[in-house]
């Protein structure tokens, strides 16, 4: 019994030391999918002291909505390598896939971590993999594990070690932070008493581009996130907003106000100066580049009420792609740019939606009220965004068939999500 | 006489039909070192320059800025614009206001003026900015028309994130669709 909550003390440490920035994040899971893998991820043979991997790799499958955790808690021995699996045992226990792994200490302080993964109803492998990391990369590891596992068995590329970018309000203050998508390692790359929003990946996941108001109006800054530096990219007379990344990383769309009231403009982050791109009668805002690079989508107004359309980025007429309601904004592209998720408005409700860019039809997701800033995952199977419960401003996502909830929150108001592109590191 | 002109023009645009020709502004392009935010690494690979603590932007020295008092008596001392939902449309009760503003900037050469436009908290973050702007650009051309010279006044907007009133009804959203006319050097 003591030695039961020692032990629990030890987990809550190590949890605590892992959140550099404070308080951690919060997961709640409020839907799952109907036809969910079971899985059985044992613990591995690892060295005291060290992070389990089969934790993480579990909490990752879990969270995702499409695995069921199957427990292996009393199998003895557990196994560790594949002559020690006996698959009528975990047949029996209703498993179609078991995960198994061992994390050696090695010299230098790094480990090394071999894993498999069988189809327990066929008795074979399936993955096997080795990696030698540092200590502190034994969390990313996991990850990485979670990530194999769910497109061997998915057929889709897992986001587990991905990252995240959003807005912290607390105390007054404004602090633009990166964490792990599972809310560990939060780190503050900027922090404000004046607000901080719009934080956009690079392409290659290395730089952020936001606002920030530090000036007392908005200014859009790009920031390298490893070595904290950064430079203002667009400061002209009035507002300067919205920046959105073009896929070679090498363009910004931004929204400027210095010749008009709001319009987008391109700019080339080599230098030059910024060129206008439509001469809108109304108000252009939130730009987004489709992933092949040839469409800008944006919010305008020029037809009466916000709603979305796309223009070709080497010019051209503008196309409207939204005509039910009186309000849709915030495009964003899904990777294979064939899906579009937005903001909807129906009976004074901010809502996600999705619409099919080949068919036109689209569809709600969310059934909450204040939702804001819809970003995808790399993998285009999830939707991150903003939302309001109660009076705390809340992180959420859900799968693009609305079937997956989940609600990330912690002390303070989160908001403006943006989701990174896959790590190649 | 020529005020009269300007006040019809300025009633059509009172009215709502506020869509002037956009002038060419001057590109301001400062590239001053931030004074408040502090940038730091994911990963403490590389040593980041305490932007903070390297303050060297500071403020001009040309005089202390020029600014009614704000506890002025009359329209002058009033310097919050309200608007109704999703317009920029200038409510005729302002019209004092901002003739009163317009007059201090035409009697003051180097007072400078920025119009701050804000919206409530409901729907897009960037899309309020975009209102923000508008409402912003909405007193700065009306006040251009009643003789504000134009290089003297920035409009720029902070969409919903700086809410005067916080609250999730429509009593706290109408004390946040607002312009605020702030004088340079003022907090």
């Amino acid at each position: 019994m003591v030695i039961r909550i020692v032990a629990r003390c030890i987990v809550l440490c190590l949890a605590l030391l892992a959140v550099p920035a404070g308080a951690s994040m919060t997961i709640e899971i409020v839907g799952g999918g109907a036809n969910r893998i079971p899985i059985a991820v044992v613990p591995f043979e690892a060295p005291a002291g060290a992070l389990n991997p089969a934790e993480v790799i579990g909490a990752d499958l879990q969270r995702s909505g499409l695995f069921r955790l199957i427990d292996s808690q009393d199998v003895r021995p557990l196994p560790s390598e594949p002559q020690q699996v006996s698959f009528p045992v975990w047949r029996g226990r209703g498993s179609d896939a078991l995960v198994i792994g061992q994390v050696i200490a090695q010299a230098g302080n790094r480990y090394e971590v071999r894993f498999r993964l069988f189809d327990v109803v066929k008795g074979q492998q399936l993955l096997g993999m080795s990696y030698t990391v540092p200590a502190q990369n034994l969390r990313l590891v996991a990850h990485k594990i979670a990530d194999a596992v769910y497109e061997k068995l998915t057929g889709e590329p897992g986001v587990f070690s991905t990252r995240i970018a959003y807005v912290l309000k607390r105390g007054g203050r404004f602090e633009l932070q990166v964490a792990d998508v599972d809310g560990h390692n939060a780190v503050t790359i900027a922090a404000s008493p004046e607000p901080l929003m719009s934080p956009a990946w690079s392409p290659d996941g290395s730089r952020l581009a936001y606002v920030s108001f530090e000036d007392k109006k908005p200014v859009v800054y790009v920031q390298n996130i490893f070595d904290g530096k950064r430079r203002a990219v667009a400061r002209f007379r009035g507002s300067n907003s919205a920046p959105a990344w073009s896929p070679d990383g090498r363009r910004l769309a931004v929204v400027l106000s210095k010749d008009a009231s709001s319009q987008i403009y391109l700019i080339d982050l080599e230098g030059g100066a910024p060129q206008r791109l439509m001469a809108s009668s109304g108000l252009d805002t939130e730009p987004a580049f489709s992933p092949d690079g040839r469409w800008l989508y944006f919010t305008s107004d020029r037809g009466g009420s916000p709603q979305i359309y796309r223009v070709p980025v080497e010019g051209g007429a503008a196309q409207r792609l939204t005509f039910e309601g009186g309000y849709n904004v915030s495009p964003a592209l899904a990777p294979d740019g064939r899906t579009m998720a937005y903001l909807h408005r129906r009976d004074g409700r901010f809502l996600v939606a999705v619409m099919d860019l080949t068919s036109g039809q689209s569809r709600v997701l969310t059934d909450t009220d204040h939702d804001e800033s819809p970003s995808f995952a790399p993998n285009g199977r999830m939707i991150l965004y903003a939302t309001r419960v109660g009076n705390q401003g809340m992180l959420a996502t859900v799968s693009v068939d609305g079937q997956v909830k989940q609600r990330l929150s912690q002390s303070g108001d989160l908001r403006e999500p943006a989701w990174a592109p896959l790590r190649s590191q | 006489m020529k005020y009269a002109i300007s006040a019809v023009v300025l009633a059509a645009l009172l009215a709502g039909c506020a869509q002037q020709p956009a002038k060419e502004a001057a590109i301001e392009d400062r590239t001053a070192p931030a004074r408040t935010v502090e940038p730091a690494a994911v990963q403490p690979l590389v040593q980041t320059q305490g932007l903070a603590g390297s303050d060297a932007s500071g403020t001009a020295l040309a005089g202390s800025p020029v600014a009614p008092p704000k506890n002025a008596p009359g329209p002058l001392g009033q310097r919050v614009i309200y608007f109704d939902y999703d317009s920029a449309a200038i409510r005729n009760e302002y019209r004092p206001v901002l003739e009163a503003h317009a007059g201090f900037l035409k009697a003051n050469a180097r007072a400078k003026v920025n119009l701050e436009g804000h919206a409530d908290e409901r729907g897009s973050p960037d899309y309020n900015i975009a209102l923000g702007q508008r409402r912003a650009d909405s007193v700065r051309k009306a006040m251009q028309l009643l003789g504000a010279a134009d290089e003297r006044m920035e409009a720029v907007s902070f969409g919903e994130e700086k809410p005067a009133v916080q609250g999730h009804d429509e009593a706290a959203w109408s004390k946040n669709r607002r312009v605020e006319i702030r004088y340079d050097g003022e907090n």
